[in-house]
């Protein structure tokens, strides 16, 4: 579904990724860790296609076209979802009604009609079940005063909405107690099918014990420089990243 | 409701006819530039006014030699010669050999967003316009309703010789003849408007716009428009269009007067949406107005305004609390893009007790624009338990534009409770890159936030024309993110 060969990006002239090589399955759970500012969210941002990044070199091939001039939005069309380490605030825009937008938006790039309303309404309805989000939840405006906690169960409930086939979630594990883990990653496990993939960046292992990774991927210094299967969070988390960062500066 | 019949079209497709050819003989006769008594007289020969409204014109422009030009506003413009400009024309004429495909095709594809159908494209461009069978009935059983209610709605021309009793007590009776520079220049010379009269204890049944969406598009530059809701009336009052008027015309200086007596209630919603002169910020109207409400016990006036046109804008629509328990409402938006400057705002003056004022002032700013904010609450001595609420939001996109806030408050009276609030925010590039991530393109993502942001305000206009000023904001506001 995913290949990412050589990628190598930068933000206002400083380098960040360094040559990332990646592939990623239809059905397949990657998981992206490494220390803080090894490039993790920059690669999130690179891949759903943020301006402010260059690509210096390399290529980014979604199910074997290259993305690297769609816009966001395009890219969104066809099935890239990020789901935000920090989730905006639109002030007056309601839940329902950006969910609304966006679906009829990515139906539009599709070549689709709009949805029709009942159809909405009730594919609404089902996801709040699923991700246990009540009705007046829907109604709020976006982000707007939610914590931490209902801005990620926010995150997902779009992801169930627009059903995308790559889902990159970036540190949805941040800012949520055990509860709200649980259901977030209960809400990914129930969309996951053989035909989409995700990706999960995360730091800790806690969150890998919910959803349940095929590779884990060690990045660091904008490089993979380590992947394995799931033992490896375990062993990551035991021990830290200190061994991979001389490992690699040996 | 009798059943609207082909004779009736037919008759009505004669009277239509005829009044064109009117119209065609009026045209002939054009008024030289510049102003003075002769002309003042002139206009109000041919109006056939009273000899009361041809001395109540004459008095204001008596005032007006004598004033000068306001410059306290945050605008810069060149001011106009007022003696360069003519003051009676006919109204525009019908030109038979003109198309649609002579129109400006960037207007044309703007009115296609708007969805302003043909007929009034037509309309609006000075075109001959075949007669639609539901335009013409919707106003022949519009007439015949408000009729049988009493209610009076017609040209103030018209209503200046039918009903000179009410025109005469009430005009100037809340913005005098020497207000300002502007309302004194509009009383002398005002070319027509619309005048209203909703008898006591009456709702009027339906939003006056309806009728007048096609029928009022060109009223003129200096336009003057008198309602008044007797008491224990209601009414609300539609005026503008959202189709972008192209007025040769470079100053407007209306007048709006609004009476609500006791217990009545006036809802008065603005779309203006005047050229608002190109990217480079070459032409454009000048839109200098006059709006204020008097409200008498228990009454309420509420405006709401969506200003996205003209180059400058100049207006600040006022509500005199003068009777006990009186309520005063002002619910704005201001768009401003490119080189526009507006300089809006209200005033509520509490002079009755336990007076209530609200003003939401909404103003977003993109390109070079200036939008200026400006406001004054007034409580006076006698005005016990006065209470206002401001909110005043200004959202800017980009770095060149300029939002201001000037709020004035006056407080006389130790039990006023005066609250005031104001915010600036800028559309993010993280927000809009949050919605291209959702598979929302930047113009769209543009207009979600902004109809958000405006949203408080937008929810007090009437539902057809919300969907229409929502619209609106969007087309204002296309490219003004690169």
């Amino acid at each position: 579904m995913l290949k990412i060969k050589n990628l190598h990006a930068s933000v206002e002239d400083k380098s960040i990724l360094k040559g990332i090589n990646l592939e990623v399955k239809a059905g397949e759970v990657h998981a992206i860790m490494g220390p803080n500012g090894s490039g993790k969210s920059t690669l999130a941002s690179v891949i759903s296609g943020k301006e402010d990044y260059e690509v210096e070199k390399g290529e980014i091939i979604l199910h074997g076209e290259d993305i690297q001039e769609l816009s966001a939005e395009e890219r969104a069309h066809k099935g890239v979802f990020l789901s935000f380490q920090y989730p905006v605030e639109i002030p007056g825009v309601s839940v329902t009604n950006f969910i609304k937008t966006a679906i009829n938006e990515t139906r539009k790039g599709q070549g689709l009609e709009d949805m029709p309303a009942k159809d909405m309404l009730k594919k609404i309805r089902e996801k709040a079940e699923l991700l246990e989000i009540d009705r007046k939840f829907l109604s709020r405006p976006l982000n707007e005063g939610f914590s931490g906690g209902e801005k990620k169960r926010n995150e997902i409930f779009q992801m169930a909405m627009l059903e995308p086939q790559l889902a990159i979630l970036d540190e949805t594990d941040s800012g949520l107690d055990i509860d709200a883990l649980r259901i977030v990653a209960n809400g990914v496990n129930k969309l996951k099918s053989k035909d989409n993939a995700v990706i999960v960046i995360t730091h800790y292992q806690r969150l890998l014990d919910h959803i349940v990774p095929d590779y884990v991927h060690v990045l660091y210094n904008g490089k993979i420089v380590k992947s394995g299967t799931k033992e490896l969070a375990f062993e990551l988390e035991e021990k830290g990243y200190d061994w991979i960062k001389e490992e690699v500066n040996a | 409701m009798s059943k609207y019949t082909e004779d009736d079209l037919r008759e009505e497709l004669k009277t239509k006819k005829y009044e064109y050819g009117f119209y065609t003989d009026i045209e002939s006769e054009t008024f030289p530039i510049g102003l003075n008594e002769d002309v003042i007289r002139a206009i109000s020969k041919k109006k056939e006014e009273p000899e009361w409204m041809t001395d109540w014109r004459l008095d204001a422009f008596k005032v007006w030699k004598e004033m000068e030009e306001p410059e306290w506003a945050n605008v810069n413009y060149v001011k106009p010669d007022f003696q360069s400009i003519a003051y009676y024309s006919a109204p525009a004429s019908i030109d038979p050999n003109k198309t649609l495909d002579d129109v400006d095709p960037d207007l044309l594809a703007m009115y296609k967003k708007l969805g302003i159908s043909v007929d009034e494209q037509k309309k609006m461009n000075n075109i001959a316009m075949d007669i639609v069978v539901d335009s013409v009935s919707v106003a022949t059983t519009f007439k015949k309703t408000l009729g049988e209610k009493g209610i009076i709605f017609m040209s103030i021309s018209e209503a200046i010789k039918e009903h000179p009793e009410l025109v005469k007590k009430y005009i100037g009776s809340v913005v005098p003849q020497k207000d300002n520079f502007y309302a004194a220049l509009n009383s002398a010379v005002f070319s027509d408007g619309s005048f209203c009269y909703i008898p006591k204890g009456v709702r009027c049944p339906m939003e006056l716009s309806t009728y007048f969406r096609i029928n009022q598009a060109g009223t003129g530059q200096f336009e003057r428009t008198l309602v008044i809701a007797d008491e224990d009336s209601y009414v609300s009052y539609l005026e503008g269009c959202t189709a972008p008027s192209r007025d040769e015309n470079q100053l407007h200086a209306a007048v709006v007067e609004l009476i609500a007596l006791d217990n009545a209630e006036i809802k008065y919603s603005t779309v203006q949406n005047w050229y608002p002169g190109n990217a480079e910020g070459k032409g454009g109207v000048y839109n200098f107005v006059t709006k204020r409400g008097l409200c008498e016990t228990n009454a309420k006036i509420s405006w709401t305004q969506v200003e996205t046109g003209s180059a400058v804008t100049w207006k600040y629509p006022s509500c005199v609390l003068k009777g006990d328990n009186s309520v005063g409402e002002f619910y704005s938006i201001a768009v401003t893009n490119n080189y526009q400057q507006a300089d809006t705002g209200t005033k509520m003056i509490h002079l009755g007790k336990n007076t209530k004022s609200t003003i939401i002032s909404k103003g977003i700013s993109a390109g070079k624009s200036q939008n200026s904010y400006r406001g004054l609450v007034q409580i006076s001595s006698r005005a016990d338990n006065a209470r206002n609420f401001s909110q005043c939001d200004s959202l800017l996109m980009g770095n060149e534009c300029g939002a201001h806030t000037f709020p004035y408050i006056e407080a006389k009276n130790k039990t006023a409770q005066i609250e005031h609030e104001a915010t600036t925010s800028k559309i993010g590039e993280d927000q809009i890159f949050y919605c291209n991530q959702r598979g929302i393109d930047t113009e769209k993502a543009i207009a979600l936030i902004v109809n958000g942001f405006s949203k408080e305000v937008l929810n007090k206009l009437p539902m057809e024309f919300a969907v229409e000023a929502q619209k609106l904001l969007e087309i204002s506001l296309e490219g003004s993110v690169g």
